[in-house]
């Protein structure tokens, strides 16, 4: 077995045994006849290495760790992926008619490769693809997914937060085949090194599509990408307008290398494009450093941020309940402050 | 086939949005006793775009019935009459026992029934309920009933030969797709402004059909398939305290490592 791989499984069972030796050599026994599949997404044939953190998680699970992937000429994605470290097998299909992840024909073509593969666990990112395909293969297979985990306890044992991160619920699995949904940043994602997995076609069970893809208008950017970014600046109501964000706090990120984002108040008024919003309904961060500015810090925004490394608040409320959560925070008039914090990054 | 729109709209009470959830003090479950409760916000959208549908004449056939749906305890009737205070026409409510929590898998098959039996052709249902935070339930309904579904819809706009077109909120911006009905459609929070019920219609809501059901009725029991072993707060994050300037700000993001 791979050196990555051996450790993972290692420090997984160590954990398992510290909390209840019992369980630790059940899940030993079984954990032989384990068998993942990390469905991976790509975007015009190539890879989004985002969602090679379902091998992280997959890995975590002990035993045999199969890749799948689907689309258009999707063959260079594929041996990308298999150079993944512990990763046994990658199951290719290559058709066009699953390049856009329409859940209506991916559910069969995902459910064939399943039963196949005879898996006992199902992986997929919780983005809005793994959101919109897995639960529908889950229940047409009679199986009741388990959203959004942010750690593995055991083979059936999972973390998962609810209540928009304000609560932290462990559940246990009684389905045959697992079904989980994780959360991109609670497992970082592996990267492909000297790995030589398989790479074989799957079965294409080309069912009749009964919906169809017309276009898509995805917001351009040469900034990081918000959801895997090492540093993210957010910008709130207190922005006010979408003149003075773009001239505040585009300088900003671009002088940290930063990811922008939003809270919702800044994406309903305007401020910035409905992708960028931080929080319960948009996307979820745990950069190494979140910047809010302008944001007061209601409980659904904190649910998208509250796992960064360091949080830092500019706003002029010195009550706002951000600075409640902030390691570092300022008071002061952020027109002011942010374009000398600026000019201070740029020139250190 | 011109057909009339039949509309099924899953709702669900759960803690109020703005209430800050506490665990009790057992570990096993939010504490719900005493705190306020409201329709999930993504449902109110789904109830909203609804009676826009008829009310805009959308839908080229017309709509013919709105019916409401929920399960829960004796307190979801609330819900379901704020759903008609709203605009639909008629409620379901399948009653639980206070306390009694169902799987999206079980809700799924429960609405796939309600859907056969109500002969519905659109499902809107929220995108996902803000406490248990799953966004299963319209994906798992869809899968069940082998319909199409767009999930996270920022808009909804119907075509000729019950086509319906749905531009959905995806990561990095917006897609759109095309379906026929029957459909099951799920809502973003984009989608649109939901109403305030005024006070003659809560009133003309009481007059309201709103019928109880048991899950019996479906077919089906509720047998969880993931049992919760606890639930936890989540480690609190202190606040590092405040600095006076911007060179105290940036000396400090040096310090903590994070420049």
């Amino acid at each position: 077995m791979f050196p990555a791989a051996r450790r993972a499984v290692a420090r997984h069972a160590s954990r398992v045994i510290g909390a209840a030796p019992s369980l630790a050599s059940r899940a030993y026994a079984r954990s032989r006849l384990l068998s993942t599949l990390a469905v991976l997404e790509q975007r015009d044939g190539q890879l989004s290495h985002g969602s090679l953190s379902a091998f992280t998680a997959a890995k975590k699970l002990g035993g045999t760790v199969h890749g799948f992937i689907a689309g258009n000429s999707v063959a260079s994605a594929a041996q990308e992926a298999a150079k993944v470290e512990g990763v046994e097998k990658i199951i290719s299909v290559d058709n066009l008619s699953y390049e856009k992840g329409l859940p209506e024909n991916y559910a069969p073509l995902l459910i064939e490769n399943i039963k196949k593969g005879g898996y006992t666990h199902v992986i997929a990112g919780h983005t809005a693809f793994g959101k919109s395909v897995l639960p529908r293969v889950a229940a047409m297979l009679d199986s009741q997914q388990i959203s959004d985990i942010t750690a593995i306890e055991n083979e059936a044992t999972f973390v998962r937060p609810i209540y928009a991160g304000n609560a932290i619920a462990t559940v246990e699995s009684s389905d045959t085949i697992k079904f989980i949904t994780i959360r991109g940043t609670a497992f970082a994602a592996e990267t492909p090194g000297s790995g030589s997995a398989a790479i074989e076609a799957g079965v294409d069970p080309k069912s009749e599509p009964i919906s169809e893809w017309v276009s898509e208008d995805l917001a351009k950017s040469d900034r990081p990408d918000l959801a895997t970014a090492g540093k993210v600046v957010s910008g709130g109501r207190g922005l006010k307008s979408k003149e003075e964000f773009d001239k505040v706090m585009l300088p900003l990120a671009d002088a940290l290398g930063a990811a922008v984002g939003a809270s919702r108040a800044a994406v309903d008024s305007g401020y910035a494009d409905n992708s960028l919003q931080v929080g319960q309904t948009g996307k979820v961060v745990a950069p190494q450093l979140y910047m809010a500015v302008g944001i007061s810090g209601a409980i659904q925004h904190l649910a998208g941020m509250k796992d960064s490394k360091v949080i830092a608040a500019i706003n002029k409320d010195a009550d706002a309940p951000i600075f409640q959560v902030a390691d570092v925070g300022l008071v002061g008039d952020l027109f002011e402050k942010v374009p000398e914090l600026t000019e201070k990054v740029k020139g250190s | 086939m011109a057909s009339k729109l039949r509309i099924l709209v899953p709702v669900k009470r759960v803690i109020d949005y703005a209430v800050k959830p506490r665990v009790n003090k057992a570990m096993t479950a939010v504490e719900t006793a005493g705190v306020k409760h409201s329709m999930n916000p993504f449902d109110e959208l789904s109830v909203e775009e609804s009676v826009r549908i008829r009310e805009k004449k959308r839908f080229p056939g017309g709509v013919e019935d709105i019916c409401a749906i929920s399960a829960g305890p004796p307190k979801a009737a609330d819900v379901l009459r704020t759903a008609m205070a709203m605009g639909a026409d008629r409620a379901i409510h399948v009653e639980l026992k206070d306390g009694e929590e169902m799987e999206p898998l079980t809700v799924a098959k429960m609405l796939k029934a309600a859907a056969e039996r109500e002969k519905s052709n659109l499902v809107i249902l929220g995108k996902q309920s803000i406490d248990d935070d799953a966004a299963q339930t319209g994906q798992m309904l869809a899968g069940l009933l082998g319909w199409p579904q767009a999930t996270q819809a920022s808009k909804v706009e119907f075509g000729e030969n019950n086509s319906i077109t749905v531009t959905k909120e995806v990561d990095g911006g917006v897609e759109t797709v095309k379906a026929k009905l029957p459909m099951v459609v799920t809502t973003d929070l984009r989608l649109n402004e939901p109403r305030y019920a005024s006070l003659p219609n809560i009133m003309k809501a009481k007059k309201k059909k709103l019928d109880k059901v048991g899950l019996g009725d479906f077919g089906l029991t509720n047998e969880p398939r993931l049992k919760v072993l606890k639930v936890t707060e989540p480690a609190p994050r202190q606040g590092g305290g405040k600095v006076e300037d911007v060179d105290g700000l940036v000396a400090k993001l040096k310090e903590l490592g994070a420049l």
